[in-house]
């Protein structure tokens, strides 16, 4: 990167120190956590999307679609989550790959043949000869929707509950001034419920925030697999030929979790406070005998 | 060469501990293969589990209790002790764990003349079970801490009423109230523990001789055969029916901790989420 480091056997030091950490590994590692900050901004908005639709399916008057909605609540209870992170990656590969094969593969045949998952080559998801970066985007794509499927239904619990929390007598009160069903979940239900659900989906948050290193496991080339590679032992093969510093990345990792959680623990705070006004909890009633 | 049954459990039922066929099946794969070689990792998360929260649990009552003390030179590191360990994730903290004893010196320390063996920490029923057992204490400690501070002042006014002080207090009256307002989020904790011991096997601690969790010989069929719908499911089944054992063995404690009380003010436990942590 930059004209010292042309020749890095020969520099010692700090010199050093910052040509290994500006390497173009280096970078990478560094643009891996964009990737982590990447799968936050995406996830946790389509989270809070499909769990918004499925509290409001399982609140639903119509009896197959609440069966989906608590169906969907239920199902990532009991079960350790990794497993979903494990089973859906491959099941949605599988099933976008099946669902192109009827489309585009003559004959169509049912592709899980014995040992194997077979569909023609046109049918492959992305296509066997497309540059590696799509397949690195294809992995992380299928990353996102992992996660907005598994954290929804947890988010789907926490609004579910929050929408029950609301004072029936509110509702009442619209319906008695002659809202209709979809006015009084409009106008009524949805903006009080966030108050009462902002504790579980803080914890949510938080929860995701350290979901992220399963990524690793996913097969997207995240901050634990660049930390796994960097810091392994480098014989002098390598331009910059270290020990095994592993723990030196991992404790980086480290580091840079508990600073993300620990902000976010002060941010959900204050965001607390701020949805607390003028609402009929305990929270809002402090803010309000504060203020007077 | 095809097996019944039978034979399949025989051979493979305590595969994960070693005992039975060396081989794992390679071909041709059935149905009772895949029960008997997951369940038969099943082994692996209840010892995981049950050994992290039965130890956890005295180390959490420990550290609920430091956290509650005025002198900062014992609460500040039970503070800093549950603040890293809830701040970050488990599976960050199992590769720090196996890279730090790893490079603990391979023939073994000399401490005063007494040689103490260090190749065994890296492996995975003593390096992963101590990071469990860490991790667990630090979130039973913050429930216990919790339920200690929301014990009714009531009931501590009235023990010292009844000249009840110090040790006589604590073990009377607060240590019992304090298990039983957490006994709820404790029971969660139990489960979301054991479901947690799934990453003992994806995270740096290898698994010698193919001996591994329930999860592992789930993702081994899984990358064989090419088909997640069965093992998955076949796991999943497991890991809820291992949910409704606990939920049921927690529960008998939560009403034995209130069976004082009148029936409509016990607590009660609740399923409530908490993914991974």
């Amino acid at each position: 990167m930059f004209a010292a480091c042309a020749d890095p056997k020969a520099i010692e030091g700090l010199t050093w120190a910052m040509c290994y950490l500006t390497s173009a590994k280096h970078v990478d590692f560094y643009w891996s956590f964009v990737t982590v900050l990447a799968l936050l901004a995406i996830t946790a908005p389509a989270a809070l999307a499909m769990g918004f639709m499925g509290a409001t399916a399982a609140r639903s008057h119509i009896a197959p679609l609440r069966w989906l909605g608590k169906v969907y609540i239920w199902m990532v209870r009991g079960v350790p989550d990794i497993i979903f992170f494990l089973f859906f990656v491959i099941a949605l590969d599988q099933g976008i790959e099946y669902v192109k094969s009827l489309a585009v593969c003559p004959g169509g045949e049912w592709p899980w043949q014995g040992l194997e998952f077979r569909v023609c080559a046109d049918a492959k998801v992305p296509l066997g000869n497309s540059p590696p970066i799509w397949h690195q985007l294809y992995g992380f794509l299928l990353a996102v929707i992992t996660f907005a499927i598994v954290f929804g239904a947890f988010v789907a619990n926490v609004i579910y509950g929050a929408m029950n929390a609301v004072p029936r007598a509110q509702l009442e009160t619209a319906e008695a001034y002659g809202m209709s069903r979809a006015q009084v979940f409009r106008r009524i239900l949805v903006p009080q419920m966030w108050i009462y659900a902002l504790p579980g989906l803080g914890n949510l948050w938080m929860i995701l925030i350290k979901a992220t290193p399963l990524l690793f496991l996913l097969g997207v080339k995240d901050i634990v697999y660049y930390a796994r590679e960097l810091g392994g032992s480098k014989t002098q093969a390598y331009e910059y030929p270290h020990g095994d510093w592993r723990l030196w990345y991992f404790l980086g990792l480290m580091v840079f979790y508990l600073v993300f959680t620990r902000v976010s623990e002060i941010g959900i705070g204050k965001l607390t406070r701020r949805l607390s006004h003028g609402q009929a909890t305990a929270g809002g009633e402090a803010l309000r005998k504060a203020a007077a | 060469m095809s097996m019944t049954c039978l034979e399949t459990i025989q051979a493979y039922g305590l595969r994960s501990i070693g005992i039975g066929e060396n081989l794992l099946p390679k071909t041709d794969f059935t149905l009772c293969q895949q029960f008997t070689l997951i369940g038969s990792g099943l082994i692996w998360n209840l010892y995981f589990g049950v050994l992290a929260l039965g130890f956890g649990f005295f180390l959490a009552n420990a550290i609920a209790l430091a956290k509650t003390a005025r002198n900062p030179w014992v609460r500040k590191p039970a503070e800093w002790f549950v603040f890293v360990f809830r701040g970050s994730p488990l599976f960050i903290q199992f590769f720090l764990a196996y890279e730090a004893l790893v490079l603990l010196p391979k023939g073994g320390i000399d401490i005063l003349g007494v040689h103490i063996d260090t190749a065994w920490t890296t492996r995975a029923w003593a390096g992963a079970l101590l990071v469990l057992f860490l991790n667990t204490a630090a979130y039973s400690a913050e429930i216990f801490f919790g339920a200690l501070k929301s014990i009714p002042k009531g009931d501590l006014e009235a023990a010292e009423a009844y000249g009840l002080t110090g040790w006589k207090k604590f073990i009377r009256i607060e240590w019992p109230t304090m298990l039983r307002l957490g006994w709820p989020a404790y029971t969660n904790e139990a489960i979301f523990l054991f479901h947690a011991t799934t990453l003992v096997y994806f995270s740096g601690f290898p698994a010698f001789a193919q001996k591994g969790d329930a999860l592992y010989y789930a993702n081994y069929f899984a990358d064989k055969t090419f088909n997640p719908f069965i093992p998955y499911p076949i796991v999943a089944f497991y890991f809820i029916c291992l949910t409704l054992v606990v939920t049921f063995l927690y529960g008998r404690v939560n009403a034995r901790l209130n069976r004082h009380l009148p029936s409509n003010t016990r607590s009660k436990i609740r399923l409530r989420p908490q993914l991974i942590r």
